[in-house]
């Protein structure tokens, strides 16, 4: 273990650098889009505008928005099937996700992969992966390519606590150790793997000691606190590109929606007082209070970011909701990389 | 032109290609220091040193994983499976990850990737060692598949699988590695997709792959010997399949027997066929007829895994069936 309570208090009592209050208006703001895009696009899938399986983020938004922040523009990201807010957060427009959850021609991938898989290789967005833990070495070998290439690129990996029983975390952490590869991999620890609680699931609770099989530095990180989520992911970026070691962060954090958009918010597994007591910590609200406590914001320039957001969000689904369907042709296009038609 | 076992055209082979791009690298169990569970990486550990010939631990899912990956950001991959048997661990890196990467990232993202190893019918090594799976991966869109008869053939492909831009699942004959041929020095690169005949005929088409090649062509002795012209068409590659190869040759035949030495359910001749019964239907003089391996897991004793395995008496037997002899 490397110190995590101690290094999470420090970073809770020091006073925000009013010289970064550019960054942390950001950060709010990007939350705030992700919450309100997923919203909207709870609301698109119950309209029948989006099809198949839609697993929201919300609740989690201070991970990907405060780790992400954390990173270079050449760096590696991938992701589970719950990514809306990750490609988001990385910079691929609030259009693009909509058109391609919409399954549009003007989607991020062509209306070709959905809502589980949004890429954007401009960005090192390298996929939405709908298996679980099966992008866990896929992550891996990225390092391993940066290490390769000595590029002093990061690979980073997001996968929920479910996926850590998983053979492939395992492997693929046994392998980034052994290696040194510049990996960080992102336990985003919700409670649940769709309805079973951790402790149903895991023969331990602390998911972050399983790195210490692999003698990995890991953290436990408070994922409702985009500050402490940065300040922890600036440390194992540090730890990757510096001295080419791997890092487990088991964040914790809290889905407030169902498992997907087929699940009831709380379901047979879990209370509705958990839920509302889980709710409690919005990490929007967290971090927008922390900013006006600080006074770098004030109450009216938070309405009117979030105003701006959901016109943003509005736009994203005017555009989606318009933007044409992929043509015939693009049905076997991008099977192999000389088109063959058959 | 130098004559090569089959393990030492792929070495070449893999050898040449390192050579020329530094972001080809191979990976897998005993790769390195060991040589090669199956001597083909023999002598490149000391050539280009252990970032490019990287030995893993025994973590098929883990390290074909981790050569999806590093394929998606644009290296080179040769990942060793120390045989297509214990490549089912990872079955789902190859199907899910690497087949549909392209696609589903709408171009954006190739896996240029190979896959190889040893598969087929074995000797004596039981259920789970002696199994030919080129009919699981051709089901899957975005994988190429290969399987190599000659140790010419095996560097041609090789070569060519190398330089390829999507993944490409390469199955050596691991009863071949011992095999010897004439092989072409340096520059030999044979186009996936591309069927060859290995001998001319004019009464029947044996069409074959892999191992069943050089069953096939003893076969095609015996039929010589008995005054019957057969003609032996390697597939080569499985998929892409050379579909214009087969019809020439049905078209030129006119009768035709599928052999490998998978199972037969859902199998490669069932493909081989379908392609025939729909575009040559006219051309067929007999029904077309498939030897495979037996429909049983392979047992262990010798006579059982003799009658489980196809040979050249069955091929005859076949032949003489569609001659309606």
């Amino acid at each position: 273990m490397t110190g995590s309570t101690a290094a999470r208090s420090r970073v809770r009592s020091r006073r925000l650098d009013p010289a970064q209050a550019d960054e942390y208006r950001g950060w709010l703001r990007q939350m705030m889009l992700i919450r309100r895009f997923e919203e909207k696009a709870g609301e698109a899938y119950s309209l029948g505008k989006i099809g198949g399986f839609c697993h929201l983020y919300i609740g989690q938004e201070a991970v990907a928005v405060g780790s992400l922040a954390a990173l270079r523009a050449d760096d590696y990201i991938t992701c589970s099937y719950r990514e809306h807010g990750h490609a988001l957060a990385r910079g691929i427009s609030a259009r693009a996700v909509m058109a391609e959850l919409f399954g549009k021609a003007a989607g991020c991938t062509g209306g070709k992969g959905g809502s589980m898989h949004l890429f954007d290789a401009s960005r090192g967005f390298l996929g939405g992966h709908g298996i679980v833990g099966a992008h866990i070495p896929l992550a891996t070998g990225m390092a391993f390519a940066a290490k390769y290439r000595k590029t002093q690129q990061v690979a980073v990996c997001y996968f929920g606590e479910a996926a850590v029983n998983n053979g492939a975390f395992h492997e693929a952490l046994n392998m980034a150790a052994l290696w040194k590869l510049p990996a960080i991999y992102i336990c985003e620890n919700n409670r649940y793997g769709m309805g079973t609680a951790l402790e149903r699931a895991s023969a331990i609770y602390d998911i972050s000691e399983r790195a210490c099989s692999y003698d990995m530095a890991n953290e436990v990180v408070d994922g409702q606190d985009v500050l402490v989520m940065h300040a922890a992911m600036e440390r194992a970026v540090q730890r990757a590109r510096a001295e080419e070691q791997p890092t487990l962060l088991e964040v914790r954090t809290y889905r407030f929606m169902g498992h997907s958009m087929s699940d009831p918010i709380h379901g047979h597994y879990r209370t509705r007082e958990e839920v509302e007591d889980q709710r409690k910590r919005d990490p929007i609200a967290v971090w927008s209070q922390r900013l006006m406590a600080e006074e770098l914001m004030d109450e009216a320039a938070v309405k009117a970011m979030d105003k701006s957001v959901m016109e943003e969000v509005e736009d994203a689904y005017q555009f989606a909701d318009q933007a044409p369907d992929p043509e015939p042709g693009a049905l076997y296009r991008d099977v192999y990389a000389e088109e063959r038609h058959e | 032109m130098p004559t090569l076992t089959y393990r030492d055209a792929l070495n070449q082979a893999l050898r040449e290609e390192m050579q020329r791009d530094p972001d080809v690298f191979l990976m897998g169990e005993e790769v390195g220091v060991y040589q090669g569970a199956y001597k083909v990486s023999r002598g490149l550990l000391d050539e280009f040193g252990p970032m490019r010939v990287v030995d893993t631990p025994i973590t098929e899912l883990g390290f074909a994983g981790v050569g999806v990956g590093a394929a998606m950001v644009g290296l080179r991959p040769v990942i060793e499976f120390m045989t297509w048997n214990f490549a089912l661990l990872a079955i789902d890196q190859l199907v899910n990850s690497a087949a549909k990467m392209r696609y589903m990232s709408n171009g954006q993202i190739g896996v240029p990737a190979v896959f190889r190893g040893p598969g087929g019918a074995t000797l004596q090594l039981g259920a789970q060692h002696s199994q030919a799976f080129e009919s699981f991966y051709a089901h899957v869109p975005g994988l190429k598949v290969v399987t190599p008869a000659t140790p010419a053939d095996a560097k041609g492909l090789l070569k060519s699988a190398i330089r390829d831009d999507d993944p490409v699942v390469f199955i050596e004959g691991e009863m071949l590695y011992n095999v010897k041929g004439e092989v072409p020095e340096g520059e030999h690169v044979i186009p996936l997709g591309q069927a060859d005949v290995k001998r001319a005929g004019a009464e029947v088409t044996i069409v074959c792959h892999s191992k069943t090649v050089a069953v096939a062509l003893r076969a095609a002795e015996q039929l010589a010997a008995d005054g019957v012209d057969a003609e032996v068409l390697d597939l080569r590659s499985i998929r892409p399949l050379d579909r214009e190869a087969i019809l020439a040759s049905v078209t030129k035949t006119h009768r035709c027997v599928v052999a490998e030495e998978g199972w037969p359910f859902a199998g490669v001749g069932a493909q081989v066929v379908d392609t025939i019964q729909r575009e040559a239907f006219d051309e067929l003089d007999a029904p077309i007829l498939r030897v495979t391996g037996a429909d049983v897991p392979m047992p262990y004793n010798k006579q059982l895994e003799r009658a489980a395995k196809v040979d050249p008496g069955k091929i005859v037997a076949a032949v003489n069936e569609v001659l309606y002899r």
